[in-house]
C-alpha cells in the first residue's frame, strides 16, 4: 500500500510578511496521480517549486525517492522533470531542435538523442511540426512539446503546473488523455490546478490547498462523500402540484423555488420507482436535474467560503 | 570528477551557444539591426555630416573606429532582452531543475553574442572600405584589432547578462540598449573633444571608451597610441572581471530567491 516516492513534512515557506506555506505535510505514492488543488495565491507552484529543487523551505523536510531536496538536490534532479505553468519550449527553434537541445543538456550521447527525439514527437503527434518553428504553433501543441521535453530523459516524477491552464476545452481533454497515458506508465505524476474537474478527473488523491494550509485530503469519492449523497432535484410547475409530490417523495424540500431534492445513491431503480411514483399519483414534474456532488461542493463546504470567490470548472 | 563536470559544462555552454546563434540567424531583425543601424550611422556621418567636420584627415577614416564600437555596443546591449526573456519565460528554470550547471545559459548568451558582434562589425568594415576607408594596418595590427575588440566585446556582453539578469521585464531590457548607443557620440568618436564645452570634454576624454576609440584609430590608421592601449586593457578588462563576478553572484540570488 505505501511505497512514498514524494514524502513532505512540516514544510514552511515565508516570503516576507507573508507565511505562503504553512506547516504542509503530505505523501505520494509511486505511479500515482497526485492534485494539490488549490485557487491562486493558496502556494502550490512555491510547493512545486521547493520539491522540484528551485527554492529552499524554512523549515521542514521534502524528500524523493528518499533523497533530500534540499541536501541532496542533484540526485533529486535525476528523478524528476518540471514543467511549469507557461510552457518553457523555445520560440525560435523547432519543435525538433527544442527536444534536442534538452537530450544534450541530459547528457545522452548522439544517437539516443537522435532515437529519442523521433520516438517522442511522434508519441506527442508533432512529427508533422518537427520541422516548424515553436511559435508557429498552437497552445495546444507547445504544452504537448513541453512535455515530450520533460519526459526526455525518462524522469520517475512529473511535476505539472496547471498543465491545463489557459488551453481551450478540447485540448484539455487531450491533455488530461496525456496524462492519463503517462500514468500508466508507471510515472508519477503531482499536478498543481485551480480546476475542481480536472483533480475530480485525473487524480488518485487530491490535497485540497488554502492559505497555505492543506485543509482536506483524500481521494475524490472521499472528499465528495464530506458532501453527501448524489441527488435528484424535481421542480413542479405549481403550488397543487408541489404540494402533492412532497406528499408522495421523501426528500429536501425547497418552497420558494417549488424543488424537491431526493438522494438516489446513483441507483437507477430509485430514479424508476420515483418517477413511477409521481406519475401513479398524476403529477408531473416540470424539470428534473441529476446533480452529483461536484468537488466545487467540497471545496465550498470546507473552505467555507462564498459560491463567488470559488474557482469555477467551466 | 571535477575534469568531467568541466568537460560537461564545456559541452552544456556549448549547446547553449549553438542555441544563440541559431536564435541571432532566425532574429533577422535583431541582426538587421545590429548591422544596418551601424551602417547607416557610418554613411550618415560620412556622407551628411562629414564635409563640415574638420578632424585633419579624411573624416572616413576617422569615423571608422567609432562606428565600430557603436555597432558592438548596439549588438551587445541586445543581449540584455534575450537574457531577461530567458529568465521569466520559463527556460532557465527547466534548466535548473535539471541536473547541470545553469551557467551554460549565460555562457551561451556571451559567445553568442560575440558571433553576432563579429558579423556585423565584419559588415561595417567592408562597407567603410566601399566608401573609401584607408587603414594602414599590417597583419599584427589587425591581430591588434581583433584582440582589443574581443576584449570590448566580451566584456560589454558580461555588462549586459548582468542587466538582463536585474531588470524584471523584457521592456527595461530594451531601454537598457539606448545609453549604449549615446555614449560614443560622448567621446572622440565622431568628434575631436576638443571642440566640446570643457566639462563635458572632461566627461568625453575620460570615459572608457575614448581610450579604445584612439587605440583602434592608432592601429588602423597608425596615430600615436600612447597610454591608450593600457587604458583600454585596465578598463575593459576590469569591467570583464568585475561584470562576470556580479553576473555570477545575481544568477546565484536569483537562485535563492
Amino acid at each position: 500500500m505505501t511505497d512514498p516516492v514524494i514524502s513532505v513534512q512540516y514544510i514552511k515557506k515565508r516570503y516576507g510578511e507573508h507565511l505562503v506555506l504553512d506547516g504542509l505535510s503530505f505523501h505520494v505514492e509511486r505511479g500515482s496521480i497526485f492534485a494539490l488543488l488549490g485557487e491562486n495565491g493558496a502556494g502550490k507552484t512555491t510547493m512545486v517549486r521547493i520539491l522540484a529543487t528551485l527554492i529552499k523551505a524554512d523549515s521542514g523536510s521534502a524528500k524523493i525517492g528518499g533523497y533530500d531536496t534540499d541536501s541532496e538536490s542533484v540526485s533529486v534532479k535525476k528523478l524528476i522533470s518540471l514543467t511549469g505553468q507557461y510552457a518553457a519550449v523555445d520560440e525560435l527553434l523547432t519543435g525538433e531542435e527544442n527536444l534536442q537541445m534538452i537530450g544534450q543538456l541530459n547528457h545522452l550521447d548522439h544517437r539516443t538523442v537522435k532515437a529519442r527525439t523521433v520516438e517522442l514527437l511522434e508519441q506527442f503527434d508533432l512529427s508533422g511540426a518537427a520541422k516548424k518553428r515553436v511559435s508557429t504553433y498552437s497552445g495546444g501543441m507547445r504544452r504537448r512539446l513541453d512535455i515530450a521535453i520533460s519526459l526526455f530523459a525518462n524522469p520517475e516524477v512529473i511535476f505539472l503546473d496547471e498543465p491545463t491552464t489557459g488551453l481551450d476545452p478540447r485540448s484539455r481533454k487531450n491533455m488530461w488523455e496525456l496524462i492519463r497515458k503517462l500514468a500508466d506508465r508507471g510515472v508519477t505524476i503531482f499536478l498543481t490546478t485551480q480546476y475542481l474537474e480536472e483533480a475530480d478527473q485525473l487524480a488518485d488523491k487530491i490535497a485540497v490547498m488554502n492559505n497555505g494550509k492543506i485543509i482536506e485530503t483524500g481521494t475524490s469519492e472521499q472528499l465528495k462523500s464530506i458532501i453527501g449523497k448524489e441527488k435528484l432535484e424535481l421542480t413542479f410547475q405549481d403550488q397543487a402540484s408541489f404540494d402533492e409530490a412532497s406528499k408522495v417523495i421523501k426528500g429536501q424540500i425547497n418552497e420558494s423555488e417549488k424543488l424537491i431534492s431526493v438522494e438516489t445513491e446513483g441507483s437507477t431503480e430509485i430514479l424508476r420507482r420515483l418517477l413511477n411514483t409521481l406519475h401513479e399519483n398524476q403529477i408531473e414534474p416540470v424539470a428534473m436535474h441529476f446533480r452529483k456532488p461536484t468537488l466545487d461542493d467540497v471545496f465550498l463546504e470546507i473552505t467555507g467560503k462564498s459560491a463567488k470567490g470559488a474557482s469555477s470548472n467551466d | 570528477m571535477t575534469n568531467l563536470r568541466l568537460y560537461w559544462a564545456a559541452m552544456d555552454g556549448w549547446t547553449m551557444t549553438r542555441r544563440s546563434i541559431k536564435h541571432i540567424v532566425r532574429e533577422k531583425e535583431s541582426l538587421m539591426m545590429a548591422i544596418g543601424l551601424p551602417v547607416a550611422i557610418m554613411i550618415m556621418f560620412v556622407a551628411v555630416f562629414g564635409g563640415a567636420i574638420q578632424t585633419g584627415t579624411d573624416y572616413v577614416n576617422y569615423v571608422v573606429p567609432g562606428v565600430i564600437i557603436t555597432c558592438a555596443g548596439f549588438g551587445s546591449s541586445i543581449i540584455a532582452v534575450s537574457v531577461t526573456q530567458d529568465m521569466i519565460g520559463g527556460l532557465f528554470e527547466r534548466l535548473r531543475s535539471m541536473p547541470l550547471h545553469p551557467s551554460s545559459l549565460m555562457v551561451g548568451h556571451v559567445i553568442g553574442g560575440f558571433v553576432r558582434n563579429a558579423i556585423a562589425t565584419t559588415v561595417v568594415i567592408l562597407v567603410a572600405l566601399l566608401i573609401g576607408f584607408q587603414p594602414e594596418a599590417g597583419v599584427v595590427e589587425w591581430l591588434g584589432v581583433i584582440g582589443i575588440l574581443t576584449l570590448f566585446m566580451l566584456s560589454l556582453n558580461w555588462l549586459f547578462v548582468v542587466f538582463g539578469l536585474l531588470v524584471k521585464n523584457v521592456e527595461t531590457a530594451n531601454a537598457i540598449t539606448f545609453p549604449m548607443l549615446f555614449l560614443p557620440y560622448v567621446s572622440s568618436a565622431f568628434v575631436p573633444t576638443e571642440t566640446m564645452p570643457s566639462w563635458l570634454h572632461t566627461f568625453a576624454e575620460n570615459q572608457p571608451m575614448t581610450p579604445l576609440i584612439e587605440t583602434l584609430r592608432g592601429l588602423l590608421l597608425g596615430t600615436p597610441i600612447g597610454t591608450n592601449l593600457w587604458l583600454s586593457i585596465a578598463w575593459f578588462g576590469g569591467l570583464l572581471i568585475i561584470s562576470f563576478i556580479v553576473a555570477t553572484i545575481l544568477f546565484k540570488k536569483r537562485k535563492a530567491e
